[in-house]
């Protein structure tokens, strides 16, 4: 930092003896003056930069616009709750295109580039000013970059999140076929969360339904790892000691190895191959018989 | 604490209302016994709805109970647990071998009696 000494210029004691606001409040003002300018050079490096490829050039436009002006607003005031929430609506926009992390955080440090430039441009002949500036600039600038990443980042968690939550939701339902009788189609993979869930819907609904057997169906699931094979081995036992029996259909191969691996005692393991015998059998234990119509009963 | 027990027709109903003590599930089990032979019951029936837990003492004695209602001529079922006790003792690999069990006071008199009728085990 220059000390400011008699032999300074009047003028020039003046802009160095200026506040931090009065800098940032001049750099704005440089930035709105030059929107057009700079807008269009910073979405042109976005081009350049390959990024936003899943949007057209015009969309880049129109967003940038929205950007820019949210930007220098934020330099301006120095709050970021109006551009917190801007992010996020941005986010939600762009994120069912497939725009990813890095490229929302590369195109705003683009602009902060951009803008970084103009100013080293503007003051290029005066070092010292050209400093001062940049230390009202750089934090706020900073922040801004922060605050947008952030909110981008929180908005897809929020999605991921709530498509986890659908995804649970579809595929674990507790299915009465008969009195008495329900069915659990398992589909997908199966992570200790969702095993648990799993367990808590079964043996809710078999008291719900006041079941006496329960097939659960896990062609659909690939393999297992032993922690939830455990988890399964426990949930038929629960289920037995509400007074259900428990028969499982469709081990793929990979899961009765881990069956086996992990110890289980298939005594206390109803299993049939498929969920036609599966179903046959319970029907059996319940005490049905199918017979085609026009058979004598 | 002592735990009331019912009679009704050839059953004989004990419903828990609490955590019992170790002694408390001593002398039910006692009673039990006793009563099976008293009225010659032929079904005894734990209802266990009111317990949030049930430790490897109460399972072991409540499989004593079983064996020894058997060898007087009268079969055991337990009901009423909750599903997050049951899944408890699963994980814990507290098991009531042996001994049936049923959803609840109804299903417990459906399964003692059907068992009665075809006298085959129900339920496993």
């Amino acid at each position: 930092m220059k000390i400011v000494s008699e032999s300074t210029p009047p003028m020039e004691r003046d802009r160095l003896g200026a506040t931090a606001t009065g800098l940032l409040r001049e750099l704005v003002a440089h930035l709105r003056m030059h929107r057009t300018d700079l807008r269009e050079e910073w979405a042109r490096r976005i081009t350049e930069a390959a990024l936003l490829t899943a949007m057209s050039d015009e969309e880049i436009f129109a967003e940038a616009t929205s950007v820019y002006d949210n930007y220098v607003e934020a330099l301006e005031t120095g709050t970021f709750q109006a551009l917190q929430a801007y992010a996020r609506n941005l986010s939600e926009r762009i994120i069912p295109r497939g725009v990813q992390t890095d490229e929302v955080v590369g195109i705003v440090l683009l602009l902060r580039d951009v803008l970084a430039r103009s100013l080293f441009a503007k003051y290029q002949s005066d070092f010292t000013l050209l400093n001062r500036i940049l230390d009202a600039y750089e934090p706020a600038a900073n922040r801004i970059a922060n605050t947008v990443a952030v909110g981008f980042v929180q908005e897809r968690e929020r999605i991921i999140r709530e498509q986890q939550e659908a995804i649970r939701e579809l595929s674990t339902p507790v299915l009465q076929v008969r009195e008495r009788l329900l069915i659990l189609p398992i589909i997908g993979a199966v992570d200790p969360q969702r095993a648990r869930q799993l367990t808590e819907q079964l043996l809710h609904g078999i008291r719900t339904n006041r079941a006496r057997v329960v097939v659960i169906d896990i062609t659909g699931v690939a393999a297992i790892d032993s922690h939830v094979a455990n988890h399964l081995v426990q949930t038929v036992e629960a289920s037995r000691l509400l007074g259900a029996s428990v028969i499982v259909t469709g081990l793929s191969p990979e899961i009765a190895q881990t069956l086996v691996n992990i110890g289980v005692d298939l005594g206390k393991m109803n299993t049939v191959g498929d969920l036609q015998g599966g179903i046959e059998e319970a029907e059996r234990l319940l005490g049905y018989k199918v017979v085609p119509l026009g058979e004598a009963a | 604490m002592v735990v009331p027990i019912l009679r009704r027709a050839d059953f004989l109903i004990a419903t828990i209302q609490s955590a019992l003590s170790d002694s408390g599930l001593v002398s039910l089990r006692d009673a039990l016994v006793e009563q099976v032979g008293r009225h010659r019951s032929r079904g005894v029936i734990i209802d266990l709805t009111a317990l949030d837990v049930l430790d490897s003492f109460a399972s072991r004695t409540f499989r004593d109970l079983a064996y020894m209602v058997r060898l007087r001529g009268a079969r055991t079922v337990m009901v009423g647990l909750q599903p997050e006790v049951a899944f408890a003792m699963a994980q814990l690999g507290i098991s009531l071998e042996n001994v049936s069990t049923a959803l609840d006071v109804e299903e417990g008199i459906a399964q003692l009696t059907q068992t009665g009728a075809h006298g085959n085990q129900r339920g496993r």
